[in-house]
Parts: structure tokens; C-alpha cells; sequence
């Protein structure tokens, strides 16, 4: 080790981030994963059959990397974008001409998007034909399909954002279906969703909130229990 | 005093000091929960809406030939003059699921472009998924010969507007 790397290592900054030795023994290796906030979670045994690329195909994995693409690009689209009316409309033209970098970052959320639903459905076409869903993992598969709708939700509440006639339309037709639930609770919630009786200024603010807010914190706390109950059943 | 005491062995149907606290507390939990429940419901219904008037003026009697179907898009509505002169208002929101149907003139019928709804210039369902026939409007004859629409009160198709 050199002796500027070595400095390093016993400094007591170091020491005091990282609490045991390098993964060298059992025991380090042990700590490593143990005393680690974002490996803590990992099971003290994985079998090695789990471990193989072709038995989860890694789309758990690529459906929450594409979650981590969607928080920072949109985390930044938000920075430019006012949901009011007219300026959603324009904001969405800003961030396409004439912000720096605006247009590609767009076009990053959006095929993220795209491919995040695609990504979390073949997860679960994964999972059902491996079979994973038996087993103490049941509830894992509710917290799953939950997740599922969580996503779509996401993937819906973004479309009204852009304001422009495919978002408008998709959004009328999407609550009018929401009016056909019976017993008069269809009107009601739509009414409640929308903030009013059309899609206007009330809508946009409301899908935006449950876009930005609501509906990624809900999928956190739930992806959270999720990793978490993957890796006590022995998952990677 | 012949009221028996809450922990005496007599009174088996009386519940302990304790049961009787926890009731007490998960009773208040439920009261507020409900209660939270309901204003959390109340807040989401706005109150007040800054939404477009219902009524409307259509436009002059003699800007409408006879035997004609006009939609006004911006209103989403049709004023239909029938050969006979008289008039009726109707709703151009397709009733299937929201999309603003058109009239196709060389057809004779108003059309979807959703999902293919269509219906005749009455407003009946000739084709398509939509459920329902297009409502009408009350429709009155304002000052100085303006027709004006009232998209808030439906009526029947019976009902016609003769100038």
C-alpha cells in the first residue's frame, strides 16, 4: 500500500466512515456487508443458483435503476416546468428549445418512462414463470403488483404534464372511465381526481402533485419493504 | 349501595377498569381517524371552481341556414336548424368516453374520431361503443335574436326552440 494510501486509511475520518477492516477474512467480508446502510439488507447466504444473470435476468435491478434515472432527470425537468395553465404548455417548449441540455434530459424521463413500465411488467412475467411468487413470497408478489400499478399510475400522471392535446384527451378519456364505476362513487372520484368537472388548471396541479410526490414517496416506502423481504427469502 | 364495584368477583358482565381505559382509547383513535378521514375528503372537493360558464351565446338566428349542423368547438356543443326552421341545442361530447364528435356533412352524421362512435343529427347512437344518446340543451332566444345555450339544464329531444 503506498504511504500516502495508507495515511489515508488510518485517519480517524476513515476509520470513523468505515468501521472494520478490508473484506480480506470472513469476519471483514462479514462486517463489510453488515456495518454497509445500503448492503445490510443482503442475506447472510445467497445460493449460487440465484446468483446466475439468467435466473432473475436482472430486471428487478433494472426497473429500480430506471426508477434512480426518472427521480434525477425529473428532479431537474422540475426545475423549469410551472404546472399552471398556459405555462405548462410553454415550459414544456423551453425545456425542448431553448434550455441547455433541456431537450435531452426530456427525452431521458420520457423513454425512461417508456421503459420502466415494459421493465417492471417483464420482472413480473420473470417472477411468475420462475415461479417466485410461491412460498413465503406471496406477499412479496401483493407488494409487487402494487408496485405495478404504482408505476402505470406514475407513467399516467406524468402524461397530463406536457398540457398539449395528447395529454388532454388521454386525460379526459382516462377520468370518463374512472365515471363508469357505479353505486354514483365513478363522479365522485373523478371529480376528486381532477379537482372539478373538466381537466383544467385544478387538474394539472393535482396530477402533478400525485406525479412528483405522492406517488414516488408511496413507491419508495413500498420498493424499501420489497428489497428488503427479497433479500431475507434468500434473493441477490 | 347495591351497585356492584367494578372489580368485584360478583360482577362478571361488568368490564375491568382497564378493558374499559382501552376502549376508551381506541375509541378516540377511530373518532379522530374518521373525522380526519372526512375533512381529508372535504379539502380535495374544491369549493370553488374557476371553470367556464355553462350558458352561452351561440351566435344570431339568421347565422344558421335551415337544415344545418354547426359545432361550436369551443363551447363543445352543436346548434342544429332543422328544414322546418325551428332549432335545438346538443352536447358534442361523445358519450362514451369524452372525445368532441364531428359532423360530417356528406354523411349526414355526427362521428367520433375516438372510437368510432356515430349518431344521427338527433343525437341517437347509430354505430360505436357510446352508451348513450348525445344529451340536448335548453336553448332560448335572447336579446336581439341571439340564441343562447344553457349547458347546465338538459332536456329532452322533444324539445325544440321555434323562431
Amino acid at each position: 500500500m503506498a504511504p500516502f494510501v495508507e495515511r489515508v486509511v488510518r485517519s480517524q475520518v476513515w476509520r470513523s466512515i468505515f468501521r472494520h477492516g478490508f473484506p480480506e477474512s470472513n469476519r471483514t467480508r462479514a462486517e463489510t456487508v453488515f456495518y454497509n446502510f445500503f448492503l445490510h439488507v443482503h442475506p447472510t447466504k445467497v445460493r449460487k443458483r440465484s446468483l446466475r444473470f439468467t435466473y432473475t435476468w436482472g430486471l428487478g435491478g433494472l426497473s429500480f435503476g430506471l426508477f434512480i434515472v426518472l427521480v434525477l432527470t425529473g428532479g431537474l425537468l422540475m426545475l423549469y416546468y410551472r404546472p399552471s395553465v398556459p405555462q405548462a404548455y410553454a415550459d414544456m417548449k423551453d425545456l425542448q428549445f431553448v434550455v441547455s441540455s433541456g431537450e435531452f434530459l426530456r427525452n431521458m424521463h420520457r423513454w425512461a418512462a417508456h421503459a420502466m413500465v415494459a421493465v417492471v411488467f417483464l420482472h413480473m412475467l420473470r417472477v411468475f414463470y420462475r415461479g417466485s411468487y410461491r412460498p413465503p413470497k406471496e406477499f412479496n408478489w401483493v407488494i409487487g403488483v402494487v408496485l405495478l400499478l404504482v408505476t402505470i399510475l406514475l407513467s399516467y400522471t406524468g402524461y397530463l404534464l406536457p398540457w398539449d392535446q395528447l395529454s388532454f384527451w388521454g386525460i379526459s378519456v382516462g377520468t370518463n372511465i374512472v365515471r363508469a364505476i357505479p353505486f354514483g362513487l365513478g363522479d365522485k372520484i373523478s371529480f376528486l381526481l381532477l379537482g372539478g368537472h373538466i381537466v383544467g388548471e385544478y387538474a394539472l396541479i393535482r396530477f402533478y402533485v400525485l406525479h412528483c410526490f405522492i406517488l414516488p414517496v408511496a413507491g419508495v416506502v413500498l420498493m424499501g419493504i420489497h428489497f428488503w423481504r427479497v433479500r431475507k427469502d434468500g434473493g441477490v | 349501595m347495591d351497585e356492584p364495584e367494578g372489580n368485584d368477583q360478583k360482577g362478571k358482565n361488568i368490564i375491568s377498569r382497564r378493558c374499559f381505559l382501552e376502549l376508551i382509547g381506541i375509541g378516540s383513535v377511530v373518532v379522530t381517524a374518521a373525522g380526519t378521514a372526512i375533512l381529508s375528503v372535504e379539502y380535495l372537493s374544491p369549493n370553488v371552481l374557476h371553470e367556464p360558464p355553462l350558458k352561452f351565446k351561440a351566435g344570431l338566428v339568421e347565422d344558421f341556414p335551415a337544415d344545418s349542423v354547426t359545432l361550436i368547438v369551443d363551447q363543445k356543443a352543436y346548434i342544429v336548424r332543422a328544414k322546418e326552421g325551428y332549432f335545438y341545442a346538443m352536447s358534442a361530447v361523445c358519450t362514451h368516453l369524452g372525445c368532441i364528435t364531428g359532423w360530417k356533412a356528406d354523411e349526414g352524421i355526427i362521428a367520433c374520431p375516438c372510437h368510432g362512435s356515430r349518431y344521427d343529427r338527433e343525437g341517437n347512437v347509430i354505430a360505436g361503443p357510446a352508451p348513450r344518446p348525445l344529451p340536448h340543451f335548453q336553448m332560448v332566444l335572447g336579446d336581439r335574436s341571439q340564441l343562447v345555450v344553457d349547458k347546465g339544464s338538459v332536456v329532452g329531444d322533444d324539445v325544440i326552440l321555434k323562431v
